[in-house]
């Protein structure tokens, strides 16, 4: 897995839906509808956009307020203890454990442009602790399925497109979206804890172990 | 299941609340930073501009060339079993590959079924539970040259798919089915 590797799926999946598009609007005879709904997707996904200005500024706006004001590191210091559950592995004090606090807080609040950057340190820290760089220690993949089903206190971007579509009540999947990510969360905690005992390639912590013994004696 | 749609209603002035609170106490010049802040909405919206142009054609062409029906007709079995609505399938099958490519199909379902309609509803709530799983995991693994990722994919896919089945459970629950 690569970062081409990623972008290669998604050249195959926009060549393939409209080039089976196009060969199954020829075949239903759908020749003109093809040509206008060229036409309308590219109007509307600016249209999109341009309705999404408003409130993504209000929200990245209060972000920048809430990080400045020291909430984020509020919250990184609260849920210190359960990092010692998910992330056997790294060492009392390590810097690793602040990163991705920090990482997953920022993105509990949406912050995205705050988050990779967190997030990206984080790695380089556990890579420190990782005895096989090119394998993924336990502490990367619990880190990452975290990430992939990370908890949004306000989901501003979906909110916002809902409100451009017309909802009656745009804000009203807040709370079924808290819900059905904290069903996701602990999905995602539950898999990687049993499925890091299964998958090859040792534990960061064993091998650790093995290291320290092999110095001691050489 | 109530307090569900009355912890939606106040979450958003809430937050506004604390932090400003919070902000003011610690002698941080709000409105000051709040404006340096939105500025960066702007690049983040121009930001998504040419994707969305990108794949919302390629959604429109997909649908209005019947593409889409044959589609949802092939896995209307899986889905009815599952309870999902069969309109939010192809948003659920994006999810994970791609943020701009679900987010142009979830504009698209609240288009033809409104943002309202039990398949928007559940489609907003799968969205908002999981992230794009491939970018995240390309950017980050990427980012330290991690080739062997062991188990990391199955168990992000593994919380997708309980989003999914929670967020039909849930939106069932809260505003029937």
């Amino acid at each position: 897995m690569t970062l081409n590797g990623a972008c290669d799926v998604l050249n195959y999946i926009w060549f393939a839906m409209l080039i089976t598009g196009f060969a199954v609007g020829i075949i239903n005879g759908r020749i003109d509808e093809l040509t206008q709904a060229v036409v309308d997707s590219s109007k509307s996904a600016v249209e999109i956009s341009i309705g999404l200005l408003g409130i993504m500024c209000l929200w990245t706006g209060l972000m920048e307020v809430a990080e400045k004001s020291g909430i984020v590191r509020g919250i990184a210091k609260a849920v210190r203890p359960v990092m010692k559950f998910l992330f056997p592995g790294i060492p009392k004090g390590h810097p690793a454990g602040g990163a991705i606090v920090m990482n997953l807080v920022a993105n509990f609040l949406g912050l995205g442009n705050a988050a990779t950057p967190l997030g990206i340190k984080a790695m380089n820290e556990l890579q420190k602790l990782n005895p096989n760089k090119d394998t993924a220690t336990n502490e990367m993949s619990m880190f990452l399925v975290l990430n992939t089903a990370c908890i949004q206190f306000i989901p501003a971007t979906i909110i916002a497109l809902r409100a451009a579509a017309g909802s009656k009540n745009p804000a009203e999947i807040i709370g079924t979206i808290w819900v059905a990510s904290i069903c996701a969360f602990i999905a995602g905690i539950i898999a990687a804890k049993i499925l890091s005992s299964f998958s090859k390639g040792k534990s960061q912590t064993k091998k650790g172990l093995e290291n320290k013994t092999v110095r001691r004696k050489a | 299941m109530s307090v569900v749609k009355e912890l939606s209603s106040y979450a958003i002035p809430a937050l506004f609340f604390v932090i400003l609170c919070v902000g003011l106490y610690r002698g941080v010049k709000v409105y000051d930073v709040f404006l340096e802040g939105a500025k960066e909405g702007i690049t983040t919206v121009l930001r998504i501009i040419p994707p969305l142009v990108g794949l919302m054609v390629a959604v429109g062409v997909f649908r209005a060339s019947g593409a889409l029906d044959l589609l949802v007709y092939a896995v209307k079995p899986v889905a009815d079993f599952l309870k999902i609505p069969t309109e939010a399938l192809p948003m659920i099958f994006l999810r994970p590959i791609s943020g701009s490519a679900s987010l142009a199909m979830l504009s698209d379902i609240f288009k033809m079924y409104g943002p309202d309609s039990f398949a928007g509803r559940v489609a907003s709530t799968f969205m908002g539970s999981t992230e794009t799983i491939f970018y995240t995991l390309a950017v980050y693994f990427g980012a330290v040259g991690i080739k062997n990722i062991r188990h990391t994919l199955a168990a992000a896919l593994i919380a997708d798919f309980v989003g999914v089945i929670a967020a039909v459970w849930i939106c069932t629950k809260v505003f029937g089915g």
